[in-house]
């Protein structure tokens, strides 16, 4: 006991020690305890509290997913309700080309259940290019109840492959409306960019395609619609678990035109095979009511991508089907530009309607000869015979006397020589030769001579038919003049309020009356005595019109165009600008038949069948025959 | 009669420690709640966690029953068998998810490394208190010894996590026993510069945690997912959280393991800041009485023993709360008492058990 008392004090005296030393440490680490878990508080104030919108805004992305609901695209209807371009449901066989390993295997496979042919494949290769990442491309489109069926039944052999029901966009009348409708396409990365820099690619959320010409182009924001969208609680898998709020989609307008669709396709097939391009307006409005030019291509190839195949039969073709030629064709009005011509002289004073001149057949200045087409000339010309015998020489002389500037300045009000503005894009606009213009285009000063053909609608002049067209427009109009306009009205299906394009005219020339029925009975002269009068024999009203013949190779000097000498596609153009009836224009047109030589001879009938169609509701038979007795201009 | 019942009352509760047992069962009692949400209403989990609980808490009434120097005596077997076990993995492990932790031994697998948790901070208590009266140097660095053996073998495993909680508590044995500060001062000083030769050391997927640790966002869908969601959980919750049940990160399974290593992105989630708060009071509340428990230990080997099972504790709930709120790389370190699991709720009850021990066996060494 005594023993165990001693030590027990020595050791008392050392553990006193000991547990002070070890009291101080554990102090210590009671110390950095505190200080860790107070390091924590600080880190879950910081989380919770200084960061907390931050991460709340995190979770909530986490969580919420924002599904867009794409808009049913707006429809476009002729002046009475005949569908020109409309959206039908189908199902859609769709692949995410990502989601595949082995694509060619994958659609070898596809194509035992469903029917793949080669031009698909083809196509959904030109997609597969021209695609964005992780989207899901069609590769067939219509399947039918059968094939939906055998799809289903061996889905889950086809990761990444899906059925989708989608709306299509339809074009019914096919060709005929290829240049004036145009077609929508899926979008690329040029309409991404150009979207973005609108400011409208949230609007283009889960759309696929937008309108890439015509009025699909230049009306795709009324066309489209307000895009829905629909919030979405997901799982971190993706999965949907519920809805939470839903903004409906706002589909888009629907287009009026004031186009007759029963018009153009009279018009299309009194062109036949020929090609050519036909504008007609209604001159009280500026209304187009006919929009052809042929031969055409059919814009439904185009809305799910066009296979490579049919894309280079289009491109290479001779015909040129892709060519707009009505918008942005230019060719040489030829003596269609005559009426212009004379109202010219009489707003400058250079000439009255009664003064004549004696046509000897040619004109000579600077050692040039000017030929008119009738050997020998047409005698003595006065204003109103220069134009019903479309005399040359008539227009030389006054060419010269007006002077290249006072042409140009006079041609431009009319509206020649700059885009006429009309609803769809890619105008040419033309060229109106002028002093300035020849020292832009050439570095070259004007000769005086180059003036003398103008005056004929030769030489440099080059115009689209839409500009003719306007142009007979306005004279129909007594001066009058609207911006062209292929849409009536944008209606808006929800409030059913519209929106009148264009509805008021664009500006009156300073034309007087009497100098424009000077002009007017010329052109009326025409049909019933002149160059226009075989195709206009026996009509039922009256009408005004004016021939033209546009060279499309340059004749030597003293050379005779003879037509069978010269190859198919270096034929003359022929031009025919109308409007009838004369005391109350309805219709004012302008109508270019390449390579099928004089005016009279394949441009007017195709008008004659027109106004026949439109004021009398005759249906042509055939095409427009080509009058091979009709003589030159 | 009433005497039978008080002594039988007597005989379960005479080594239970109220005070302890108490902030215990808070925390087993939130970890439930918790759990009941981290599993979507799952009473599988939740029935099978109860069960484990139950066995965790007799486990620390066993414990609590065994006086401590019977433990002492155990000490230097348990290190010895454990070291074994630790080198027969190395050898002949059976590999997990590609990590070789498990053995074989005839009718079961065991985890070497789990038993080496508390087998360490046993055999270094238990050696200091050996040489308690000779204290030199060499005596340190023998105990070093025995803790880096053990880490080194279970780091290689590679199981990080388990390794870094081993090498904590043996770090805090050493502390406790009165590791000269210069000295300390000096590893501190060797550990920083010999950092560079320590990264080279760690495995790629490792490198990969801290790299993942410092920038999340470098692997958003890889290794920085785990971080990145749990990270916005926590934050999300704001100020009151989300509400229980309501935890969107939780319940649309943006948080990955959220039933285990990831269940306190839940509770912060739901509970936010406040909830946060009161967890680590809950937390603070068993650290404190486990501090009181140490420094009242008779004797030198409970104290380090006692000392270092509160600090691991800590350790655990430190490294767990870090990982999930985005400070500490993620280590595969359970939530004590809150994460689902039996395995850890076993080993930290066994440490609560040896700390009741020591506090209600104090009288009779003391008599």
């Amino acid at each position: 006991m005594s023993e165990l008392m001693i030590n027990q004090g020595v050791e008392l005296r050392n553990s006193q020690l000991e547990i002070y030393h070890f009291r101080w440490r554990l102090a210590v680490a009671t110390g950095f305890v505190i200080l860790m878990f107070a390091l924590l508080f600080v880190r879950f104030f910081y989380l919770q509290v200084v960061k907390y919108e931050h991460y709340h805004t995190l979770a909530e992305a986490n969580r919420i997913s924002i599904v867009p609901i794409v808009p049913n695209r707006g429809i476009i209807v002729d002046r009475n309700g005949v569908v020109l371009a409309h959206n039908y449901s189908a199902y859609t066989l769709e692949i995410t080309p990502s989601k595949v390993e082995n694509l060619t295997a994958l659609i070898d496979d596809l194509t035992a259940l469903i029917d793949i042919s080669p031009k698909d494949r083809r196509r959904f290769t030109k997609l597969l290019e021209e695609s964005r990442n992780f989207e899901s491309l069609p590769i067939r489109t219509r399947l039918s109840d059968e094939e939906i069926a055998r799809f289903a039944v061996n889905r889950y052999r086809f990761p990444g492959v899906e059925i989708n029901a989608r709306l299509f966009r339809q074009y019914p009348q096919g060709e005929m409306f290829s240049h004036v409708v145009g077609h929508i396409g899926r979008i690329n990365q040029r309409d991404l960019e150009q979207l973005e820099a609108d400011d409208r690619l949230s609007n283009y959320r889960g759309t696929a395609y937008l309108g890439k010409t015509g009025l699909e182009y230049s009306y795709e924001r009324f066309l489209h619609g307000t895009t829905g969208v629909e919030e979405v609680e997901v799982d971190s898998a993706g999965r949907a678990v519920r809805s939470l709020s839903r903004t409906p989609p706002v589909s888009g307008n629907n287009l009026v035109l004031k186009l007759d669709a029963k018009l153009q396709e009279m018009v299309y097939r009194a062109f036949g095979d020929r090609r050519g391009a036909l504008v007609a307006i209604e001159p009280e409005t500026g209304g187009v009511l006919a929009f052809v030019s042929t031969p055409g291509f059919d814009p439904n190839l185009f809305v799910d991508g066009i296979d490579p195949q049919n894309w280079n039969e289009l491109n290479t073709s001779l015909d040129r089907p892709m060519v707009n030629r009505a918008l942005a064709g230019t060719y040489p009005p030829g003596s269609t530009f005559k009426p212009f011509m004379a109202l010219a002289a009489l707003f400058y004073g250079k000439r009255t309607p009664q003064q004549a001149i004696s046509d000897p057949g040619q004109f000579i200045f600077g050692g040039h000869v000017f030929r008119d087409d009738k050997v020998g000339g047409h005698g003595l010309v006065d204003m109103f015979k220069s134009i019903v015998v479309s005399c040359d020489t008539y227009y030389y002389v006054l060419a010269n006397d007006l002077g290249i500037d006072n042409i140009s300045k006079f041609m431009a009000k009319i509206g020649f020589g700059s885009r006429t503005g009309i609803d769809i894009a890619g105008e040419s606009a033309g060229v109106l030769p002028s002093q300035e213009w020849k020292m832009r285009r050439f570095k070259q000063k004007w000769y005086a001579g180059e003036t003398i053909s103008i005056g004929i609608g030769q030489g440099y002049n080059s115009y689209t038919p839409l500009q003719m067209a306007s142009a007979i427009a306005t004279l129909a109009n007594d001066g009058v003049m609207f911006r062209p306009h292929i849409v009536n009205y944008v209606e808006n299906i929800t409030t059913a309020e519209r929106k009148f394009i264009e509805p008021q005219p664009l500006r009156t020339l300073d034309l007087k009356p009497e100098h424009i029925a000077v002009v007017k009975n010329a052109l009326v002269g025409v049909n019933k005595e002149g160059t226009g009068a075989r195709a206009f024999a026996g009509a039922e009203y009256e009408s005004a019109g004016k021939t033209g013949t546009s060279q499309v190779i340059a004749i030597k000097q003293g050379e005779k165009y003879v037509e069978s000498r010269v190859q198919e596609r270096h034929r003359d153009h022929a031009l025919f600008i109308a409007y009838a009836p004369t005391d109350k224009p309805k219709i004012a047109l302008a109508v270019v038949v390449e390579n099928s030589g004089f005016g009279a001879r394949a441009a007017a009938p195709i008008a004659r069948q027109v106004f026949d169609y439109y004021l009398l509701g005759k249906q042509p038979a055939r095409p427009a025959r080509e009058d091979d007795s009709a003589s030159a201009n | 009669m009433p005497l039978l019942i008080r002594r039988i009352a007597r005989f379960f509760t005479a080594h239970l420690d109220g005070l302890l047992l108490g902030a215990v069962l808070l925390l087993m009692a939130t970890g439930l709640i918790i759990l009941y949400s981290a599993s979507n209403a799952g009473m599988a989990r939740m029935t099978s966690q109860v069960m484990n609980m139950l066995v965790a808490l007799s486990v620390m009434w066993v414990f609590a029953n065994i006086a401590p120097h019977y433990l002492m005596r155990l000490s230097l077997p348990l290190f010895v068998v454990g070291l074994a076990l630790l080198i027969a993995v190395a050898l002949f492990g059976d590999i997990v998810n590609g990590a070789r932790r498990w053995l074989f031994i005839g009718f079961t697998r065991i985890q070497p490394s789990e038993l080496m948790k508390i087998a360490v901070p046993l055999m270094l208590a238990w050696y200091f208190d050996r040489y308690e009266a000779t204290l030199r140097l060499k005596n340190y660095l023998i105990a070093v010894v025995f803790l880096m053996v053990p880490v080194g073998l279970i780091a290689r495993q590679p199981d990080l996590g388990t390794a870094v909680l081993i090498f904590s508590s043996g770090c805090f044995v050493l502390f406790l026993a009165g590791l000269a500060w210069r000295i300390i001062g000096g590893i501190v000083v060797a550990g920083l510069a010999s950092l560079p030769f320590l990264w080279s050391v760690l495995h790629d997927y490792q490198q990969q945690r801290v790299l993942t640790l410092l920038d999340p966002a470098q692997d958003p869908l890889g290794s920085g997912y785990h971080t990145i969601q749990s990270t916005i959980a926590v934050g999300s919750g704001g100020l009151l959280g989300k509400g229980w049940m309501n935890g969107t990160q939780t319940h649309l399974d943006f948080i990955p393991e959220r039933t285990t290593d990831f269940i306190f992105a839940v509770y912060s989630e739901e509970f936010g800041l406040f909830g946060n708060l009161i967890l680590l009071v809950l937390f603070m509340l068993v650290i404190a009485r486990g501090m009181v428990i140490t420094a009242n230990a008779p004797t030198l080997f409970t104290r380090l023993l006692a000392g270092a099972i509160t600090l691991t504790f800590f350790t655990y709930a430190f490294v767990n709360m870090g990982m999930v709120s985005g400070i500490l790389p993620v280590v595969g370190v359970p939530l004590p008492l809150i994460s689902y699991g039996g395995t850890s709720l076993v080993s930290v009850c066994l440490g609560f058990g040896i700390l009741m021990s020591i506090q209600t066996h104090k009288k009779l060494v003391q008599t």
